[in-house]
C-alpha cells in the first residue's frame, strides 16, 4: 500500500472493510438476496404441489429430480444463508459494538474473513445448481446412505459442494461467534454491567455459544460424510461396519440447538423493540436471562426427538420426550414475560412493534404444536408428515422473515440515517402476515390428513389424491405467491426511503440503547466520544421524570459530565 | 381428532387419536389464554394522550407471581403430557403382544415388497407368498412385520395404522400392528430416499378370515402353477 489519501475506495470501504457495521450490510444484504433464491424455490415446488405437473411460470416444469433439489435447498438456504446471515451475523455485528458502546469488534480482520468464507460458501451453494447430475436432493438434513452414495443420490458433484458449503459457512459462523461473544465480554462502555447489557444482545451471545458448542460434533460428521461419497470410505455404511444412524445423532446434536440459535436473537429484537414501543421496562429482565440460559442448556438433550421412529432404541425415545416437553418451560416464561412487559404500557403500533407483536401471536401457534411432535406418542403419526413442517414455518418464519422485519424497521434509521414509509411499512406488514397464515394453516390440516413430506406428487396415493386435500394444498400454494410478491412492497420502502426517506435523526423512537446516541447512520468508530453507562436499557416511563425515556448513557440528574470525570 | 380425517384400523389407533386430543385440549387452553391476554392488552394499553406508562421492573415478589404462577402450572401440564405421550409410545413401540402371524416389509429403491406366510401359516418357509407394493393382512390378527431395506432410508408408514417406522439398511428392525377394520389403504414411504420418493406407493388389503384365506389359496396356486412351467 502507498501513501494513499484518508478517503477510502469504494472496493476498500465497501467490498474489503473491516467496519463491523459494514460486515453486517454484507451479511444483511447477502442473506436478503439468499432469501430471495430460497422464495424463489419455495415459489417453484409450491406450484408444482398446488397445480401438479403444469410448467411453472418463471421456472419450466418440475422434475422430481429438481423437485427433490428445490425443496432440500429451500429448507438449506433458508436456515444457513438467511435465517443465521440475517439474524445473527448481520444484528449481531451491526448492533454489539453499537449497542455496548465500543467502535467496532475486538477481531475486526476475523470478522472481514468470516464474511468472506461465507460469501464463498454461498457461491458454491449456488454452483451446486450448475454441476453435472445438478444440485443435492437428499433433504437439507442429508441422511446417510442416501447423500454418501452416488449411486443412491444421483448427484454425485451436487452432493459434495453442498457439503462442502454448508461446512464452510459453520467456520463463518465460528469466527463470528468467537467475536461476538469475545467483544461483549471485553469491550462494554465504562459502568455496564452485567444486567445492563440490552436483552438482544445477551441473546446473541447465548446463541453464538450454543452454536459453537454444537456445531463441532456436525463437523467432524460432514467430513466423514465428504469421505464416504468422495473417497469410498465406510463411516455411515453399515456393509462395511458403519452406521447410518451415526450421522443423524451428530446432525441434530447440532441441529435442534440450531433452531434456539436462531430463535433467541429474534426473541431479542422481540424483547427490545416491545419495550421501546410499549415505553415500558422489560419485565423481570433476569427471568428472561435465565430462561435464555435454561433454554440453551436443555436444547442440547432434546435432538433425538427427530429420530423417535429412526431406528434407534425405543427406551431413550422415552427420556428425549421428557426433555424436549420440558423445553416448553422455558419457553413459554419468555412469552408470558413479553406478555406482561405490555401490561400497563402506552402501545404504540408503529410498523416494527406490529412486526414484534405478530411475532408473538405467531410463534405461538408453532410453539404449541412442537408439543404433538416432542411427545412421541403422538409424534409416530405426525413425523415427516406436512404437520411437522407447518409446525416448523410457524417457528421459522417468526423467527427469521418476522423477528428480520421488526429488527430492519426498528434499526433501519439508525443504518442508513433515514426514516422507512410508515404507510407502506404497514402495508408490507399485512400482505405478507395474512398470506404467511393462509399458506401454513392448510398444510396443518393436509399434515394432519396424511400428506408426507418431499413427495412430487400425490396423484399415486389414493387416499391423498383427493379434491379436498388438493383444493388445500393449492390455497397454500396461492398464499405462497402472494407473500412472495408482497415483498415487492418491502424492497421498493427499503431502497426509496435509504434515498430519500425523511431525516432520522440520532434517536427517532426516542430508545435508552446506547446505539441511539451515536450519530445516524454511525461514522466509522461509532461515537464521537465513547460514552459511559449509567443505568439499564428499559428505564422506560419511570417515576418522577418528566420524559419517559432515559438514554443509558445520560449522567444522572444533578451531576454534570466533569463532575462525573473527577469522580473517576 | 385424527379420526375425523383418516380412518382408524388398528388396536392403537384410537390410543395415539386420544393422546392427540389431550394435547389439544391442553394446549389449546394455554394457546387461547396466552393470545386472549395478549390481545387484550394491547387494546387495553393502547397509547392515549398525556398518559404515561406504569413503571413495573417485574422483579419484586407479588410481581414476579404473575410469571411463576403460570409457570408451575405449565410445568404440572407437561408432566402430565410426558406421561400420557409414553404411556401410548410403550403400548405402540416397546411391548410386543404374541404374534397371531409374522410378515416381512422390504424396502428398496423406489419399490415394497412383502412376504406373507403360505397355507402353512409360518413365514420362512417354502410356501411363502412374495407380493410387490401390496401387503395383505387378515382382520382381527396380530402381526409381527420385520423390517428391512437393501439401500437407503425408507419409513414405513401406514397412516390408518397410525404406524411409522424407518427401516434402516443392516438392521432387521421389528414392530407390531393389529388391523381392526377390513378395506384397502395407503403405505407411505415417510423417509426421503431419492428421485423416486413419490414414486414408492403401496397399499395394506385388509381382508376378513375367508377372504384373506381365499387370496392365501388363489395366491399359492399360481405360485405352484408357475413352479409346475417349464
Amino acid at each position: 500500500m502507498s501513501n494513499a489519501p484518508h478517503e477510502e475506495g469504494w472496493v476498500k470501504k465497501y467490498l474489503w472493510s473491516t467496519d463491523h457495521k459494514i460486515i453486517g450490510f454484507q451479511y444483511l444484504f447477502t442473506g436478503m438476496a439468499m432469501a430471495l433464491l430460497g422464495g424463489f424455490f419455495a415459489y417453484a415446488f409450491r406450484m408444482q404441489l398446488g397445480f401438479p405437473g403444469k410448467s411453472v411460470p418463471g421456472y419450466g416444469l418440475v422434475s422430481p429430480n429438481e423437485y427433490n433439489a428445490l425443496v432440500t435447498n429451500h429448507g438449506t438456504i433458508m436456515i444457513f444463508w438467511f435465517a443465521m446471515p440475517v439474524l445473527i451475523a448481520a444484528f449481531g455485528n451491526f448492533l454489539i459494538p453499537l449497542m455496548i458502546g465500543c467502535d467496532d469488534m475486538v477481531f475486526p480482520r476475523l470478522n472481514r474473513l468470516s464474511y468472506q468464507i461465507f460469501l464463498l460458501s454461498a457461491v458454491i451453494l449456488i454452483a451446486s445448481f450448475f454441476v453435472p447430475g445438478g444440485a443435492f436432493g437428499g433433504a437439507w438434513t442429508a441422511y446417510p446412505p442416501l447423500s454418501a452414495k452416488h449411486q443412491y443420490s444421483l448427484t454425485p458433484a451436487g452432493a459434495t459442494f453442498w457439503l462442502l458449503a454448508v461446512a464452510l459457512e459453520f467456520v463463518a459462523f465460528l469466527m463470528g461467534g468467537i467475536n461476538f461473544v469475545t467483544t461483549v465480554m471485553n469491550s462494554r462502555a465504562p459502568g455496564m454491567k452485567w444486567h445492563q447489557i440490552p436483552v438482544v444482545i445477551w441473546m446473541i451471545v447465548v446463541a453464538s455459544i450454543v452454536f459453537m458448542a454444537s456445531v463441532g460434533p456436525l463437523v467432524a460428521g460432514a467430513v466423514m460424510l465428504l469421505f464416504d461419497q468422495q473417497f469410498g470410505t465406510g463411516f455411515y455404511d453399515p456393509v462395511r461396519g458403519g452406521d447410518p444412524i451415526l450421522w443423524q445423532h451428530l446432525f441434530w446434536f447440532f441441529g435442534h440447538p440450531e433452531v434456539y440459535v436462531v430463535l433467541l436473537p429474534a426473541v431479542g429484537i422481540v424483547i427490545d423493540v416491545i419495550a421501546v414501543f410499549a415505553r415500558k421496562k422489560v419485565f423481570a429482565y433476569k427471568t428472561v436471562l435465565y430462561t435464555a440460559f435454561a433454554t440453551g442448556i436443555l436444547s442440547f438433550f432434546v435432538w433425538a426427538h427427530h429420530q423417535f421412529v429412526a431406528g434407534i432404541d425405543p427406551r431413550m425415545a422415552n427420556v428425549f420426550t421428557a426433555t424436549t416437553v420440558l423445553i416448553s418451560v422455558p419457553i413459554a416464561e419468555m412469552i408470558f414475560v413479553t406478555i406482561a412487559t405490555l401490561y400497563g404500557g402506552s402501545i404504540r403500533l408503529t410498523t416494527p412493534m406490529l412486526w414484534a407483536l405478530a411475532f408473538v401471536a405467531e410463534f405461538l401457534i408453532g410453539g404449541v404444536t412442537g408439543i404433538y411432535l416432542g411427545s412421541s406418542g403422538s409424534d409416530i403419526y405426525f413425523h415427516d408428515t406436512y404437520f411437522v413442517l407447518a409446525h416448523f414455518h410457524y417457528t421459522f418464519v417468526p423467527i427469521a422473515v418476522i423477528g428480520s422485519f421488526a429488527g430492519v424497521t426498528y434499526w433501519f434509521p439508525k443504518m442508513f440515517g433515514k426514516m422507512l414509509d410508515e404507510k407502506l411499512g404497514k402495508l408490507h406488514f399485512w400482505a405478507t402476515i395474512i398470506p404467511f397464515n393462509f399458506i401454513f394453516i392448510p398444510l396443518f390440516i393436509t399434515g394432519a390428513a396424511g400428506d408426507h413430506r418431499r413427495i412430487h406428487d400425490y396423484s399415486r396415493f389414493p387416499d391423498l389424491a383427493r379434491a379436498d386435500l388438493q383444493n388445500l394444498r393449492a390455497i397454500a400454494t396461492v398464499a405462497t405467491v402472494a407473500m412472495l410478491v408482497a415483498q415487492v412492497i418491502f424492497f421498493y420502502n427499503f431502497f426509496k426511503s435509504m434515498k430519500s426517506g425523511k431525516r432520522a435523526g440520532n434517536n427517532p423512537w426516542n430508545a435508552n440503547t446506547l446505539e441511539w446516541s451515536a450519530a445516524s447512520p454511525p461514522p466509522h468508530g461509532n461515537f464521537e466520544v465513547l460514552p459511559t453507562v449509567y443505568r439499564g436499557p428499559y428505564e422506560y416511563s419511570a417515576p418522577g421524570r418528566e420524559s419517559d425515556f432515559w438514554p443509558q448513557d445520560e449522567p444522572p440528574d444533578g451531576e454534570t459530565e466533569p463532575a462525573q470525570e473527577a469522580a473517576e | 381428532m385424527i379420526e375425523w380425517l383418516v380412518p382408524q384400523a388398528s388396536s392403537y389407533a384410537a390410543s395415539i387419536d386420544n393422546l392427540i386430543t389431550l394435547i389439544t385440549v391442553l394446549v389449546g387452553f394455554w394457546f387461547l389464554v396466552a393470545q386472549g391476554v395478549f390481545f387484550y392488552f394491547i387494546f387495553k394499553y393502547r397509547e392515549r394522550p398525556g398518559q404515561k406508562a406504569q413503571y413495573i421492573t417485574g422483579e419484586k415478589k407479588e410481581e414476579k407471581k404473575w410469571i411463576s404462577r403460570p409457570h408451575n402450572a405449565v410445568l404440572v401440564c407437561d408432566i402430565v403430557l410426558i406421561a400420557m405421550a409414553i404411556k401410548v409410545w410403550v403400548e405402540v413401540k416397546q411391548t410386543m403382544p404374541p404374534a397371531d402371524a409374522k410378515v416381512n416389509v422390504i424396502s428398496q429403491q423406489w419399490a415394497w415388497s412383502f412376504e406373507h406366510p403360505g397355507p402353512d401359516g409360518k413365514l420362512g418357509t417354502e410356501d411363502d407368498i412374495r407380493t410387490g407394493d401390496e401387503l395383505h393382512v387378515e382382520v382381527g390378527k396380530t402381526y409381527h412385520f420385520n423390517l428391512v431395506s437393501r439401500d437407503v432410508l425408507h419409513s414405513f408408514s401406514i397412516p390408518v395404522f397410525r404406524l411409522k417406522q424407518d427401516a434402516v439398511p443392516g438392521r432387521i428392525i421389528q414392530g407390531w400392528f393389529k388391523p381392526t377394520k377390513t378395506g384397502s389403504f395407503d403405505i407411505q414411504c415417510a423417509e426421503i430416499c431419492g428421485v423416486g420418493h413419490g414414486l414408492m406407493p403401496g397399499r395394506i388389503i385388509i381382508e376378513s378370515p375367508a377372504a384373506h384365506a381365499a387370496w392365501v389359496a388363489e395366491q399359492s396356486q399360481k405360485k405352484l402353477a408357475s413352479a409346475k412351467a417349464p
